[in-house]
């Protein structure tokens, strides 16, 4: 039957780079996963100082001072931006990925995306009492 | 009720005749509690017979009159006029190629839908006399929301992996596949994880989430998809770490 009928479908294409501006919900999507760029750069400049701190006092102070030069504090400020941005949308979405049912209803979306935070403050307040803040 | 003049471009490609789609303009006088569907109809029984279109319910069960309305997809009997200021433009679903006007072919999708196995794998298979196949109302409760897909399709034409990458099983399909391994009676999941938890399957997603966005039925396609992917890690991990456990 489908053989005799004359089709002839039309294909419209999805332009390869383009597609991101076509809806404000592809732009969030992208800037999400934009500022993972920001979170691998920070990990690489944590390498990078271990690195110098192997090497030797001078080069690990020079390391330092290198950190509280102006581009570095602007690297900082943007880097933080972005991660604090990249791990609450992340956070956000937990609830879809992980519900938890107890008897017949599920665990409302605030309590799961709020243990994630929770567990994000404490993890953060461990780090900063092991690095002597206190 | 209070009536208004308003403004469709309508997409239309006649394959006999069209090289490439064109844009139609209608000026329908619509009553305020008019949709979408309602103005196209006026267009076809008034002005123009030859546009075609898919519709059947008009209430949102059917999953028919799925379109582009603005370029956002919509079921177009859920898309009240009211809603919209200006020329509505209205077009076929986006990553669907288009059969005429504002029908789709939806081949692709069907054949992907068969993929998943979306029913019942009973895990033992009983006589009609040793009764029905029970389940506690949590039970239920853990894959209902996901029942509620109508295959509008509106979650393939939102999801922009699905409009680069076509081979990507999709979200819809891959969502019923997962509210078929959700339930306590099934056991299809091993066959369905052929299908699913591969490359052009979960895999495929990247969690942008457009699809639950414009879910009509708010299945929240996109929650299933994570959670096959968790699971789909378990698995890995249980067979690579832990052959022992399997049977």
């Amino acid at each position: 039957m489908a053989e005799k009928m004359s089709r002839k479908p039309y294909h419209r294409e999805v332009p390869k780079a383009g597609w991101v501006f076509d809806h404000p919900r592809y732009m969030r999507y992208m800037a999400r996963e934009f500022t993972c760029l920001f979170i691998g750069g920070y990990t690489l400049l944590l390498v990078i100082g271990i690195g110098r701190l192997a090497a030797g006092r001078a080069d690990y102070e020079a390391f330092l001072e290198a950190l509280a030069s102006p581009p570095s504090i602007v690297f900082h400020v943007l880097a933080l931006g972005f991660a604090i941005y990249h791990s609450v949308t992340w956070f956000n979405l937990t609830p879809k990925a992980l519900p938890v049912q107890i008897g017949e209803d599920f665990m409302p979306d605030k309590v799961i995306a709020g243990a994630h935070y929770a567990v994000w403050a404490l993890l953060s307040v461990g780090i900063l009492f092991l690095s002597g803040a206190f | 009720m209070n009536e208004r003049e308003i403004e469709l471009e309508v997409l239309r490609y006649d394959p006999e005749v069209d090289e490439k789609p064109r844009f139609q303009r209608y000026t329908v006088p619509c009553k305020s509690d008019w949709v979408v569907l309602d103005a196209l109809n006026h267009v076809k029984a008034q002005q123009d017979p030859t546009l075609s279109y898919r519709w059947s319910c008009h209430m949102a069960v059917c999953g028919s009159c799925g379109m582009m309305v603005n370029g956002e997809p919509k079921l177009a009997c859920k898309a009240f006029l009211r809603n919209y200021t200006g020329v509505i433009r209205v077009e076929p679903l986006a990553h669907f190629p288009i059969e005429r006007d504002l029908v789709t072919v939806i081949d692709d999708f069907m054949d992907k839908l068969k993929r998943v196995r979306p029913y019942l794998i009973p895990k033992e298979e009983k006589s009609i006399e040793a009764g029905e196949y029970r389940q506690t109302p949590a039970e239920l409760k853990k894959y209902k929301q996901y029942t509620q897909c109508i295959n509008c399709m509106l979650c393939y034409a939102a999801c922009p992996e699905y409009g680069l990458i076509p081979k990507f099983i999709g979200p819809a399909a891959i969502t019923l596949a997962h509210r078929y391994n959700q339930d306590s009676r099934d056991g299809g999941r091993e066959q369905r994880q052929e299908e699913i938890a591969t490359s052009e399957g979960v895999w495929e997603c990247s969690f942008a989430g457009a699809c639950s966005e414009v879910c009509p039925e708010h299945v929240d396609p996109a929650s299933a998809l994570q959670q096959v992917k968790i699971e789909s890690t378990i698995d890995w991990y249980r067979d690579h770490l832990m052959p022992w456990l399997k049977k």
